[in-house]
């Protein structure tokens, strides 16, 4: 890591301004002016975002595309799911609304260097950085899985939109309302043997991604999971989100998940010692 | 002997990583100091989660002094800093004195840095092993541990905690053993949901850390002493700066703004100009 990469691809503190803020199913889309972060983006990095003076953690969202908006330049879309006060602040808030935003922080998802077939696994809100990585991959000519799994219809990201990134698409809920009805755990296996995968890449909550490093380790992939953390500061400065991984010697390591990742090798995450499931600030 | 701030700013220990991630935001040599983590003598592995949580206007934390140990610090942290030229103030803390003696040597003979900062005030010490140093006495005693394996000329800050009752008492104590500054205070003691001691930081605490601030130059006139505690806009600072501060420590406003320090340095820079 060199300086004056993190200066020229490292994150940015700006202002940024809501443009637009959709609806769809249980998730909010929103549309921010963001100078600078745009055009840094690569998919699995995020933006961490300030809601309003009295609640200090940063809220973390995962990037879930770039687009050129005519007059604004490169804008971002995040996806939210309201599920406590900050989040409901930021869905909330009318287009116009400046709000202060972090990106893009953390480690990307690295891309492989060979045309290989690549499984990509998104659960719930956190599909939104696979969209764009399917874009990356197929540039590389990369043969895409898309495997798109929430709670339940309102909770799958862009299940249609899947059906154009990708050569083949699994849909999982867990109540069956569309697609199979089930869990990540019961039908990545059989996904990663039909799709004879080199690589499987996922992000959603931490039991899925740990379901999907067992299967990749069995059926010889390598896994890049994107773990969500409790964080506070997202930019590595407070160590609340600490991620036990492999180190030398068989002993575990603490990194953080804002700043060392949020992209970890799945076999290197110390699955069992990830302790406290607990909520991201919301 | 005494404590020369090139800046009024400077960023509070365990708010500014390890000083990389923070330089994207802010030129850390522009700052008056950049305090680092707690350091300690053996490697610390940090808390469990979760170890930090939301409060209103506040954030309630339990890192319980993660930190890689005096040896990797020496080797892999504080080389980048001294290189960068930022001004670095090394905090320590210690199970006994001669933990704190043992950091002290070690430290006397490293070169680069522009002082030590003795943590007399983790406020989750709590079962951490730390030493403890709730009676004044105790504090000035790890002072003077420190100073006396200190090379001379090399200023040493107390920090202490926000405790109203006993912050006069313990500055006088400590400034008497030696110390060259104080910083009115650290984090109040606090705990987690589950009950686990924590910490309070952040806007809350301000007013009661700006009484503390008063309670010790109004005991201390000559002191020099640094505010901490709940500062996040350039107003907070300039409040403690009139009050007699010669400094303000910047940290939980980090977390919600990275850019927070440069943008103070900026702030009460055009005031003296």
């Amino acid at each position: 890591m060199n300086t004056t990469d993190r200066q020229d691809r490292g994150p940015l503190h700006v202002t940024g301004e809501l443009l637009a803020s959709r609806r769809i199913g249980a998730h909010h889309h929103l549309t921010v002016v963001a100078p600078g972060i745009a055009e840094r983006f690569r998919p699995g990095t995020f933006v961490a975002v300030s809601t309003g003076a009295e609640r200090l953690a940063r809220r973390a969202f995962w990037i879930h595309r770039v687009k050129q908006t005519g007059g604004y330049g490169a804008t971002l879309e995040l996806v939210v799911e309201a599920r406590g006060p900050g989040t409901a602040w930021l869905v909330r808030q009318p287009p116009g609304t400046k709000v202060e935003l972090t990106g893009p922080l953390g480690r990307a998802f690295s891309l492989p260097q060979e045309p290989v077939s690549c499984v990509l696994v998104g659960e719930g809100y956190a599909a939104a950085p696979m969209f764009p990585l399917a874009e990356r991959l197929r540039e590389r000519d990369c043969s895409i899985t898309l495997v798109v799994a929430g709670a339940d219809e309102a909770h799958l990201l862009s299940a249609l939109e899947a059906r154009r990134s990708a050569r083949a698409v699994t849909v999982v809920t867990g109540d069956g309302s569309v697609g199979q009805k089930g869990s990540v755990a019961d039908v990545i296996g059989d996904v990663l043997t039909r799709a004879r995968a080199a690589v499987v890449y996922a992000a959603g909550p931490a039991p899925t991604l740990h379901a999907v490093a067992v299967a990749a380790e069995s059926a010889g992939a390598w896994s890049q999971v994107a773990l969500e953390r409790p964080l506070t500061c997202a930019t590595g400065l407070c160590q609340g989100c600490a991620v036990p991984v492999a180190g030398e010697g068989g002993h575990a390591r603490l990194v953080r998940a804002c700043f060392d990742g949020p992209v970890f090798r799945g076999d290197r995450v110390v699955w069992d010692q990830l302790d406290g499931h607990g909520e991201a600030p919301r | 002997m005494s404590l020369e701030l090139t800046c009024p700013v400077m960023v509070a220990s365990g708010c500014g990583g390890t000083g990389r991630e923070l330089a994207g935001y802010t030129d850390l040599t522009t700052l008056g100091g950049f305090v680092t983590r707690s350091i300690t003598v053996a490697p610390r592995p940090g808390g469990s989660h979760p170890r930090i949580l939301e409060t209103p206007s506040g954030l309630v934390h339990a890192v319980d002094l993660q930190n890689p140990g005096i040896d990797q610090f020496l080797a892999l942290e504080l080389p980048w800093l001294v290189q960068q030229g930022v001004r670095v103030f090394v905090s320590m803390v210690g199970r006994s004195l001669g933990e704190y003696a043992e950091l002290a040597r070690r430290l006397g003979r490293t070169p680069g840095i522009a002082g030590i900062e003795v943590n007399l005030s983790a406020p989750d010490a709590t079962g951490g092993g730390v030493f403890d140093v709730r009676e004044p006495f105790h504090a000035a005693s790890v002072v003077a541990a420190v100073h006396r394996d200190l090379p001379r000329g090399l200023p040493v800050l107390a920090k202490l905690r926000s405790d109203l009752v006993r912050v006069a008492e313990s500055a006088r104590a400590v400034l008497e053993a030696g110390a060259d500054a104080v910083v009115v205070g650290n984090a109040l003691p606090a705990a987690m949901p589950d009950g686990r001691p924590a910490g309070l930081s952040g806007p809350a605490i301000r007013p009661l850390a700006l009484r503390c601030l008063t309670e010790v130059l109004d005991a201390s006139p000559e002191a020099t002493v640094i505010a901490s505690g709940g500062i996040m806009t350039v107003n907070d600072a300039r409040a403690a700066l009139d009050l007699g501060a010669v400094g303000v420590q910047i940290g939980t406003a980090l977390l919600q703004d990275p850019t927070t320090a440069g943008r103070l340095v900026t702030g009460l820079g055009e005031d003296q100009a």
